[in-house]
C-alpha cells in the first residue's frame, strides 16, 4: 500500500518536472505524442527501480565501508557469492524483459509508418526538405507552401517526405514522431493533432549552413472548414509551382519567409524524388514538364542496382507496395521479384519515350 | 592544377581573429618549449630516449600527453559552443557564423572521440597491460611505437586544418550527401577523412599488437581467467578495434571515392545510397564508444579492489559481462537511426538488443557495490572518481535505455537530451576512468604521487560542472531544443542555456586544475617520491616493479597462480626475493622508422587534402623507403647483461627495505 503510493507520488512529481517544459515533447497536443510521453514516463519509473537503489547503495557502502570504521565486518577474500549473483543477474534481466515487451508494442503501435485509425477521412501532406526551407505539397489541394503547414485538428494527416538536399529530419516536437527525409526515397510520418493550435516545426538533423533558420510552423486549425480557408487563401496566390519556380526556389536560402504557390504541376513530388535517378539532375529537371514527366524514370546506369530502381520507380508509378526505407536497404528481391521487373520495364519504356 | 595543388596563401583565415590569435598562441607556447629543450640540452633526450622509444611504458605517456593536449583543443571547443549559444538567445546572432560555428562542433566531436579519449585510453593501456601480465613489452615493440605515430598524424592533421583551410562542417559523424563533393566542396572533409583514416590504421594495428601480447605474452601459469580485470577489458575493448575499425577504415575509403573519383556510393545523383554510410558508419561507432568504455570499467574495478583492500567481487562474472556487452555492441547499431523509416520489427529488434546491453552493464555496478561490501574504503582521488562515476554512469544508463526505446527516441532523437546522455555516458563513463586511471598509475609511471588536494578539488569540479552543464541539455532535449544550431529564438530555453554554460565554467575550472595538479606535483616530486613501487598496497603485477619501472619491467618472469598475483606473492612471502642468478635480457633497440614513416603517411594525407600529387608520391615512397630499410635492419635488438640487470635490481630492492 505504502509502496503503491509512494510510487503514485514519484510519478506525479515527475509529471509535474515534466510538464514545466511548455511546448517541447513533453507538452504533446497530438495522440501519437500523448502515447510517447507516456512511454517516456513509464519506462523511467520502472528503471527508476534499479537506478535509485543503485546510487542511494554506492554512496551508502562508500559511507559505511570507509577506511577507519574499524567496527565494521571486513572481509578481505570475499569475492563470490552465488545468491548474489544470480539476483544481480536476473534483476536486470527481468527489468529488461517487461521493458523489451512494452518495446515490441509500443514500437508497433507507434510505427511511424502506419496509418491512423480514426473516423476522419486522412488528409495527405508531401514534404520535401531544401536548403534551407521546407516546401508542401497538397496533392488533394493543388497547392503548396512554404514553411507553413496546415492541416486541421482532430483529422489524421498523411505525409510523405523526401529531401531534395542532404537529409533532413521532419519533426514537429508537440505533435509525436520525427522520420528523416532523404533524397530519392520517400519516407512516411501519419500524424494527428488531437486540439488546435500553432506548434514550432523543425529539422532536427543538420544539414549545413543554414540548418538553425529551418523552422516551420504547423497550424493545426479548429475545423476542416478553416483548413478549407487557408487553402482557400493559398489559393489566392497566381503563383504556380512548375519546374522554373520549384528551379527557383530550390536555390539555397535562409530564414525563407512562408511563401504560397495556388497551383502546382501534376506529380510534383514525384519528379522531385524521381530526379535522383539521373546521372545528372539538372538534365532531369529540364524534362520536367514534358508531358510523361510523372512517370519519368531514368534508369541511365543503374543496371546494377536494379532492385533500388525497381523500388523507387514503384513509388513512382502508383505505389504498388507500401514500401519503407527498410526495405530499401535490405535486399528484398524474392519478395518484390514478382513485381519488380514490370515495373523496371515499364521505367525504361518511359526513358526512351522521355528523350 | 598548380604545384601546390589548392593551396594557396587564400587558405589561412587571416579573416578570422579568434583563430589568427590561438595560431599565435600556439606558435609562441612552441617556440617557447623550444627554447626550454634547446636550453636544457633536451633535443637529443627527446629524439633519442622518447619519440623513437618502443617503450610500451614512454609510448603510453607519450599517447598521454597528446591526449591532454587534444583536450584543451577540445574543451575550447566546448567553451565556444556554449558561450556561443548563451550569446545567441532572443535572435541575437552571436560571434561565431554558421562557417565557423559548424566547423567548431565538428572538430569538438572528432578530437574528443578519437584523438582525447582514444589516446588517453590506448595510453593507459599501453602503460598498464604488459605490466599486468608480467611481460618485458608488447609482441611487436616496433609496430606499437608507429601505432602512436600514425594517431599523432591524424591529430597534427585535424590541427593543420585550424591554420590552412577549413575542418569538415558536417558534424562529426559526416553523413552523405552533405559530406559529398556537391554540398561540402572544400577541404574540410577531406581533413576529416584523412586524419581519421590515418590515426584509425594505427588504433587498428595496437589492436592487433595488444591481442598478440595477452595471447602470447603472459607471464608463466598465467591462465586467461587470471588476467587483471583491466587487461581482460582491454583484452574486450581490442577485440572490438580489430572488428570494428576496418568497418571505418572501408566506409572512409568508400567516401574517399566518392570526393576524390567521382563514385557515387552515397551521393544523391547516380544511385548512391547515403543510408550505406549511415549504417556502416555505425557498426564502427556504436563498437566504438565500447572500446572507449570497457577499458574505463575495468579501471574502476582494480580501483575499488585496491582501495577497499579487498578482492574484486565476481571476477568471473565481470569477465563475461565485459565479452557479452562487446558481442552485442556489435549488434545495436541501428539505434542510432531509428527515425530512418524502418519497419517496427526492426526497430524493435534493436530497441531490445540494445537494452539486453543494460543486463551486464548493471551486473558490473552490482559487482562494484559488492567490492566495496565489507571492504576498508580509503577514499583517494581515484576512488572518488570511481564513486562519481558510478552515480554519474547510472543516470547516463537510464537515458539510455530511454533513447533505446523506439517510441521515445521518435521525440528525443538528434535533441539535446541524446548530447546529455552520451556526455553523461562518455564523461561519467570513460574520462571519468581515465582520469581515475591516471592518478591511479601516475605514481607507477613517474615515480612520484600527485598532488592529493588539486586532486580532489579537481574532481568536485569536473563532478559539480558535469550535472551543471549537461543535466539543463536533458531539459532541453525534452523541451524540443535539437542539436548543432548556432542560435536560440525560443525565450524559455535561454535559462537552461545560460546554465549549461555555468557548467561548462566549472569543468574548465576543474580542467585548469589538474593541469595546476600536475605542475606542483612535478614541482614537489622530491617530497613525493613513491620509493617501494607499490604505493596502493595494489593486487597485481605492475606494482611489484619499480615507480616507474625498470625499462625491462620483470628481471625474471614472476610465476602467476592468482588473480591478484601480487598481494598473492606479498601473503605468501615470495614479493620482492632476490634471485642467485639474473639472466641476460633480451630487449628492442629504439627506432626512428616509426616517427619517419608516419612523417611520410602524414605528407601523403596533407598532399591528398590539397591535391599535391607530388607530395602524396615523395611521402608514400619515403614511407616505403624507411620500412623497407626497417624490414631488412638486423640490428633490431640487444640483451641487458646480467650485471646491470642486478644492479638495477638491487638498487630498487633497497629502497623497498628502507620503505
Amino acid at each position: 500500500m505504502l509502496i503503491r503510493k509512494l510510487s503514485k507520488a514519484a510519478s506525479a512529481a515527475f509529471v509535474l518536472m515534466l510538464a514545466g517544459c511548455d511546448g517541447g515533447v513533453l507538452d504533446p497536443k497530438g495522440q501519437i505524442g500523448i502515447d510517447e510521453k507516456h512511454l517516456i514516463v513509464v519506462a523511467t519509473l520502472l528503471m527508476l527501480i534499479v537506478v535509485i537503489p543503485v546510487i542511494f547503495m554506492t554512496l551508502y557502502f562508500a559511507w559505511k565501508y570507509r577506511d577507519g570504521r574499524d567496527q565494521e565486518i571486513y572481509a578481505p577474500k570475499w569475492a563470490h557469492s552465488t545468491a548474489i549473483e544470480t539476483v544481480v543477474w536476473i534483476v536486470p534481466i527481468v527489468i529488461v524483459i517487461i521493458l523489451g515487451v512494452i518495446t515490441w508494442r509500443s514500437t508497433h503501435d507507434l510505427d511511424p509508418y502506419k496509418p491512423l485509425v480514426h473516423e476522419a477521412k486522412p488528409i495527405t501532406v508531401e514534404v520535401v526538405s531544401m536548403d534551407w526551407k521546407w516546401l508542401f505539397i497538397y496533392p488533394e489541394q493543388g497547392v503548396a507552401s512554404v514553411n507553413e503547414l496546415a492541416f486541421p485538428a482532430n483529422v489524421p494527416v498523411n505525409f510523405k517526405i523526401t529531401s531534395d538536399t542532404a537529409m533532413n529530419s521532419f519533426f514537429i516536437p508537440q505533435l509525436g514522431s520525427q522520420i528523416y527525409s532523404m533524397a530519392g526515397m520517400t519516407t512516411k510520418l501519419h500524424l494527428i493533432a488531437n486540439e488546435p493550435g500553432i506548434f514550432d516545426g523543425i529539422s532536427a538533423n543538420y544539414s549545413g549552413a543554414g540548418f538553425a533558420g529551418m523552422k516551420f510552423k504547423a497550424i493545426a486549425t479548429q475545423t476542416p472548414a478553416d483548413f478549407d480557408a487557408w487553402i482557400a487563401k493559398v489559393k489566392q496566390q497566381k503563383h504556380t509551382l512548375d519546374s522554373a519556380a520549384y528551379a527557383a526556389l530550390a536555390k539555397p536560402s535562409e530564414y525563407n519567409p512562408v511563401e504560397y504557390f495556388g497551383a502546382v504541376s501534376k506529380g510534383m513530388f514525384n519528379q522531385i524524388v524521381m530526379q535522383y535517378m539521373h546521372m545528372d539532375s539538372h538534365e532531369n529537371m529540364e524534362h520536367m514538364d514534358t508531358e510523361h514527366a510523372p512517370d519519368m524514370a531514368d534508369m541511365k546506369g543503374m543496371h546494377d542496382m536494379a532492385h533500388m530502381a525497381g523500388e523507387h520507380a514503384m513509388e513512382n508509378t502508383q505505389n504498388m507496395a507500401d514500401m519503407d526505407s527498410s526495405t530499401h536497404s535490405a535486399p528484398s528481391l524474392t519478395k518484390d521479384s514478382s513485381t519488380e521487373p514490370l515495373s523496371l520495364e515499364h521505367s525504361s519504356t518511359q526513358k526512351v519515350e522521355a528523350e | 592544377m598548380s604545384f601546390l595543388g589548392k593551396l594557396s596563401l587564400d587558405a589561412i583565415p587571416y579573416h578570422e581573429p579568434i583563430i589568427m590569435v590561438t595560431l599565435a598562441v600556439v606558435a609562441i607556447a612552441g617556440l617557447f618549449i623550444a627554447a626550454l629543450i634547446t636550453k636544457y640540452k633536451k633535443w637529443s633526450v627527446l629524439w633519442n630516449d622518447w619519440l623513437t622509444s618502443v617503450d610500451h611504458k614512454r609510448l603510453g605517456i607519450m599517447y598521454i600527453i597528446l591526449a591532454m593536449v587534444m583536450l584543451i583543443r577540445g574543451f575550447s571547443d566546448a567553451i565556444m559552443m556554449r558561450t556561443q549559444q548563451a550569446l545567441a538567445t532572443n535572435g541575437a546572432a552571436g560571434y561565431l557564423p554558421p562557417e565557423h560555428y559548424d566547423q567548431i562542433f565538428t572538430a569538438h566531436g572528432v578530437i574528443m572521440i578519437i584523438f582525447m579519449a582514444m589516446p588517453f585510453m590506448i595510453g593507459l593501456m599501453n602503460l598498464v597491460v604488459p605490466l599486468q601480465i608480467g611481460a618485458r613489452d608488447v609482441a611487436f615493440p616496433f609496430l606499437n611505437n608507429l601505432s602512436f605515430w600514425l594517431t599523432a598524424s591524424g591529430a597534427v592533421l585535424i590541427n593543420i586544418s585550424l591554420g590552412l583551410g577549413e575542418f569538415a562542417k558536417t558534424g562529426w559523424v559526416a553523413y552523405p550527401p552533405l559530406s559529398e563533393l556537391a554540398y561540402s566542396p572544400g577541404v574540410g572533409v577531406d581533413y576529416y577523412i584523412w586524419a581519421l583514416q590515418i590515426s584509425g590504421i594505427g588504433t587498428t594495428l595496437t589492436g592487433v599488437n595488444f591481442i598478440a601480447t595477452v595471447l602470447k605474452m603472459r607471464a608463466p601459469g598465467m591462465k586467461l581467467m587470471q588476467m587483471p580485470i583491466f587487461t581482460w577489458t582491454c583484452t574486450w575493448a581490442n577485440i572490438l578495434i580489430v572488428a570494428s575499425f576496418p568497418i571505418l577504415t572501408a566506409v572512409l575509403g568508400l567516401l574517399t571515392l566518392d570526393r576524390y573519383m567521382d563514385f557515387h556510393f552515397f551521393t544523391n545523383e547516380g544511385g548512391g545510397n547515403a543510408m550505406m554510410y549511415i549504417n556502416l558508419f555505425w557498426a564502427w561507432g556504436h563498437p566504438e564508444v565500447y572500446i572507449l568504455v570497457l577499458p574505463a570499467f575495468g579501471i574502476f574495478s582494480e580501483v575499488i579492489s585496491t582501495f577497499t583492500s579487498k578482492r574484486l567481487f565476481g571476477y568471473t562474472s565481470m569477465v563475461w559481462a565485459s565479452g557479452v556487452i562487446s558481442v552485442l555492441g556489435f549488434i545495436v547499431w541501428l539505434h542510432h537511426f531509428f527515425t530512418m523509416g524502418s519497419s517496427a520489427n526492426v526497430n524493435a529488434f534493436f530497441g531490445v538488443m540494445t537494452m539486453v546491453i543494460a543486463v551486464p552493464t548493471g551486473v558490473k555496478l552490482f559487482n562494484w557495490l559488492f567490492t566495496i561490501y565489507r571492504g576498508r574504503l580509503r577514499i583517494t582521488v581515484p576512488v572518488l572518481w570511481t564513486l562519481g562515476f558510478m552515480v554519474t554512469f547510472t543516470i547516463g544508463g537510464m537515458t539510455g535505455v530511454l533513447l533505446a526505446l523506439p517510441g521515445a527516441d521518435y521525440v528525443l532523437h538528434n535533441s539535446l537530451f541524446l548530447i546529455a546522455h552520451f556526455h553523461n555516458t562518455i564523461i561519467g563513463g570513460a574520462v571519468f576512468g581515465y582520469l581515475a586511471g591516471f592518478a591511479f598509475w601516475f605514481p607507477k609511471a613517474t615515480g612520484f604521487h600527485l598532488n592529493e588536494r588539486l586532486g580532489k578539488a579537481s574532481f568536485w569540479c569536473w563532478q559539480i560542472g558535469f550535472y551543471v552543464a549537461f543535466m539543463p541539455l536533458y531539459v532541453l532535449g525534452f523541451m524540443g531544443m535539437t542539436r548543432r544550431i548556432n542560435h536560440i529564438d525560443n525565450p524559455a530555453w535561454n535559462i537552461w542555456i545560460y546554465l549549461a554554460a555555468v557548467g561548462a565554467a566549472i569543468i574548465l575550472v576543474g580542467i585548469i586544475l589538474q593541469f595546476v595538479q600536475l605542475y606542483v606535483s612535478i614541482r614537489d616530486r622530491d617530497q613525493n617520491r613513491d620509493t617501494t613501487g607499490d604505493p596502493w598496497n595494489g593486487h597485481t603485477l605492475e606494482w611489484s616493479t619499480a615507480s616507474p619501472p625498470q625499462f625491462y619491467n620483470f628481471a625474471t618472469l614472476p610465476q602467476v597462480a592468482d588473480i591478484d598475483a601480487f598481494t598473492d606473492a606479498k601473503e605468501k612471502g615470495t614479493a620482492y626475493q632476490r634471485p642467485k642468478h639474473y639472466q641476460a635480457i633480451h630487449m628492442p633497440k629504439n627506432t626512428p622508422s616509426g616517427i619517419l614513416m608516419a612523417l611520410g603517411i602524414t605528407a601523403v594525407g596533407f598532399a591528398a587534402i590539397w591535391h599535391i600529387l607530388w607530395l602524396a608520391i615523395v611521402g608514400l615512397v619515403g614511407a616505403f623507403i624507411v620500412f623497407l630499410f626497417r624490414a631488412y635492419n638486423n640490428d633490431v635488438d640487444y640483451y641487458v647483461q646480467p650485471d646491470e640487470v642486478a644492479r638495477i635490481e638491487d638498487a630498487h630492492l633497497n629502497h623497498v627495505v628502507r620503505g
